[in-house]
């Protein structure tokens, strides 16, 4: 069996919604059969959304497919058309053996039914027989963790337990090609890395994944390839970190600051809105920044409730592939000052939590912010806007040896050296061996 | 192939076994249009789902209601006492020499096939939209797991059918050989209607509300409250035109051994049940494609 076996053929696939215009619209009969009598010789005014456009790919056996894209982009719908819940409007698929979808975690979970119940339901959902569905149970309910409430209606499940025990029936299903819509966004840490895992076994066994998502991280970790979709289209097609870093690229403000103008339109909740993201550099706004310089990113929210407690700033810093450099905090544990409003009730109003990342620390290359505004004990993430804004750290020859090359790494610190003579067996030389006697 | 214009054709073959012939693919996705298959074998492949959800409905219905099953007698029990109090009792219709609690029981039994069956398959796309819109499955597989969950309803019903007759003492005839006719017409009929409205409701919710109004049109113009022998002679050949006014004779004719089945208009009503069921499917797999986009 060769490696290049064809698993999925998409060809110039394209996918016509139509919108009936709010003015034009009928839902019920006996308007459209009243609109039909005045008028009609009218053809239907609609206006038309093209989802996607001409969109063909292949992908091989065994592969593990990574498909990324802003919202909107047309993934959804390219997977809704893969899994057979809607037709292209023109265009060909052929999927060379039987495909399994999970497009949402515990589709069909019914939260009176017992756990024991909503394995079968959502497993005869997802297109398991029931046979199957008897032969992996067990393997279910410990993959789930859940044994002991197996007889529990999940109404009565915490979130984390419904999320397992729904992800658990899905995780043995076992079709040759599998599709995976974003899943892995679920759940606590450790239970995702146990899904990624998962996976990865099911591309090894032989299987094919096609696997939405917005986690980059994940993407790089997982996928054998990737596909990018902007605008109903195919942008990019190819190795996973080529793809991954042109979504990177194309996705956050390159302005060095994103700001919204509206805050109703802002990533944020009733308690917190973002306002404005920046990167700065020898005081000014920028998206260009020395390697020898002081680097501040500046998060500006507003607080919309007195009293606001325990707020807490998170950014987390990409590397042009999505990896995570580092991930810091205003909280006083991970600060190395003391913040003047951590800890303290934040009276309603905007405030600007500043982050300085010191000089000679970033590699150059492109780099990507995101911000996550949470409140602490127990976390809730009110406002979080991912790879908002992206800057390039460009070496002005302050590092750069003579005729040298870039640094390899994900972090280029200047560290300090020192090298000492140990041992001469060059009797002529005298210097500079004799600091080794002054400092030994 | 088959049918040439399908959007999933299946190639069944060598499936199980990838490395055979790369060939063939298992699937091939296209666009449809006009009238479709009705892809039976892709409802067989999908018996399991079938059975899942009826037996979803059932354990759902009776699990949080404090009489549960006893509801499904209960509610034909009431309508029976009404039924026989206002036309037995007030208006003094003739039941055939039955008691005419039973007469009505009788009728009830039937009527409920037919109208839970057709309720059922009418809300069946509708109220199971985040079904449709995330997971791919033939979608007749929804009305028709309410049909067995509907089955199950009327075994308990007639259950009770049988403690009334022994307890008013009436012996069924060789009529009762007939009864699994009926009822598989009445079910088709109810079906047929069911997938029409289910399909027209999900671009139309007001079917839904139309539906209940027109189910209680056919209860009165049906000899379930009444017998047919109840309607004025020159106005029964109107009147036998509505097929459930003939089913719902026949039914109890089966059972109780009153009224008679006019074997003439039974053949028009086997017709028209057949062209109900069969058009309303096709109307229903027409519609299909669109489901997922509209709900």
């Amino acid at each position: 069996m060769s490696s290049s076996e064809l698993a999925v053929s998409v060809r110039d696939v394209s996918k016509t919604y139509y919108i009936a215009p709010e003015a034009g619209r009928h839902s019920t009969i006996a308007e459209t059969l009243v609109h039909r009598l005045r008028h009609p010789f009218e053809r239907a005014r609609k206006d038309i959304f093209q989802a996607l456009t001409n969109v063909s790919f292949d992908i091989n056996r065994g592969e593990i497919v990574g498909i990324v894209g802003r919202n909107g982009a047309g993934k959804s719908t390219l997977l809704k058309i893969l899994s057979q819940i809607t037709e292209p409007t023109s265009g060909e698929i052929k999927l060379y053996g039987r495909v399994g979808s999970l497009l949402e975690v515990g589709t069909g979970f019914h939260p009176e039914l017992t756990g024991r119940e909503n394995v079968y339901l959502n497993g005869a959902i997802l297109g398991m027989s029931r046979t199957e569905i008897n032969r992996h149970f067990d393997a279910i309910v410990e993959f789930a963790e859940i044994s002991k409430f197996l007889d529990t209606p999940v109404k009565r499940y915490s979130s984390g337990m419904y999320v397992r025990l729904a992800f658990a029936v899905a995780a043995h299903l076992e079709p040759e090609i599998l599709i995976i819509d974003e899943v892995l966004a679920v759940g606590d840490a450790s239970f995702q890395k146990k899904c990624l895992g998962k996976m990865g076994d099911v591309a090894k066994g032989g299987r094919t994944v096609l696997f939405v998502s917005h986690n980059m991280t994940a993407v790089n970790q997982l996928c054998t390839q990737a596909i990018m979709l902007a605008n109903g289209q195919v942008v990019k097609n190819g190795e996973t970190t080529q793809v991954v870093t042109e979504y990177l690229k194309t996705g956050s403000e390159a302005g060095g600051e994103h700001a919204w103008t509206d805050a109703n339109l802002a990533p944020g909740n009733d308690k917190i809105r973002l306002h404005a993201v920046r990167v700065v550099s020898r005081d000014e706004v920028t998206p260009e920044v020395d390697i020898d310089r002081e680097i501040s990113i500046e998060v500006d929210f507003w607080n919309l409730l007195p009293d606001n407690k325990n707020l807490c700033v998170n950014i987390y810093l990409l590397d042009a592939i999505g990896t995570v450099i580092l991930s810091t905090a205003n909280t006083p544990k991970s600060n190395s000052l003391p913040d003047d409003w951590f800890e303290h009730a934040h009276p309603a109003g905007l405030y600007r939590a500043v982050c300085t990342l010191p000089a000679n620390f970033l590699n150059e290359g492109q780099h990507h912010i995101s911000i996550y505004v949470v409140s602490l004990g127990p976390v809730v993430v009110h406002a979080s806007a991912l790879q908002v804004v992206s800057f390039n750290v460009f070496d002005t020859g302050a590092m750069r040896e003579a005729g040298g090359t870039q640094w390899d790494g994900v972090v280029r610190p200047r560290l300090p050296w020192r090298t000492r003579l140990l041992q001469s067996t060059d009797k002529d030389v005298a210097t500079p061996a004799t600091s080794l006697t002054k400092s030994g | 192939m088959l049918n040439e214009g399908s959007t999933t054709a299946l190639y069944a073959a060598n499936h199980t076994d990838a490395s055979l012939t790369q060939k063939e693919p298992y699937l091939v996705i296209k666009p449809t249009s006009g009238w479709q298959a009705l892809q039976l074998g892709q409802i067989w492949r999908f018996k399991d789902l079938l059975v899942t959800l009826a037996r979803r409905d059932v354990t759902l219905r009776y699990r949080q209601t404090a009489l549960g099953v006893a509801w499904v007698v209960l509610q034909p029990l009431i309508a029976a006492g009404i039924f026989a109090f206002v036309f037995g009792v007030v208006a003094e219709l003739p039941s055939g020499g039955t008691p005419y609690f039973v007469f009505s029981y009788a009728g009830l039994l039937g009527w409920n096939l037919f109208s839970t069956t057709m309720a059922r398959a009418s809300v069946s796309l509708t109220g199971n939209s985040q079904l449709i819109s995330k997971v791919y499955f033939p979608r007749l597989i929804l009305p028709l797991s309410g049909v067995f969950s509907t089955l199950l309803d009327f075994i308990v019903a007639t259950v009770v059918m049988i403690v009334l007759m022994v307890f008013y003492q009436i012996t069924p005839g060789m009529g009762l050989l007939l009864l699994p006719l009926w009822m598989s017409l009445i079910t088709l009929l109810a079906l047929g209607i069911g997938l029409t409205a289910a399909a027209l409701a999900v671009s139309y919710r007001d079917v839904l509300h139309i539906l209940p109004v027109m189910t209680q049109m056919i209860l009165y113009a049906s000899p379930v409250a009444y017998a047919t022998v109840a309607v004025p002679e020159h106005l029964r050949p109107l009147y036998l035109l509505n097929p459930m006014a003939n089913l719902i004779e026949a039914f109890r004719w089966s059972l109780l051994g009153t009224g008679q089945v006019s074997w003439k208009y039974m053949l028009g009503t086997i017709i028209v049940v057949g062209v109900v069921f069969i058009g309303g499917a096709f109307a229903f797999k027409r519609m299909e494609r669109k489901f997922a986009d509209v709900i």
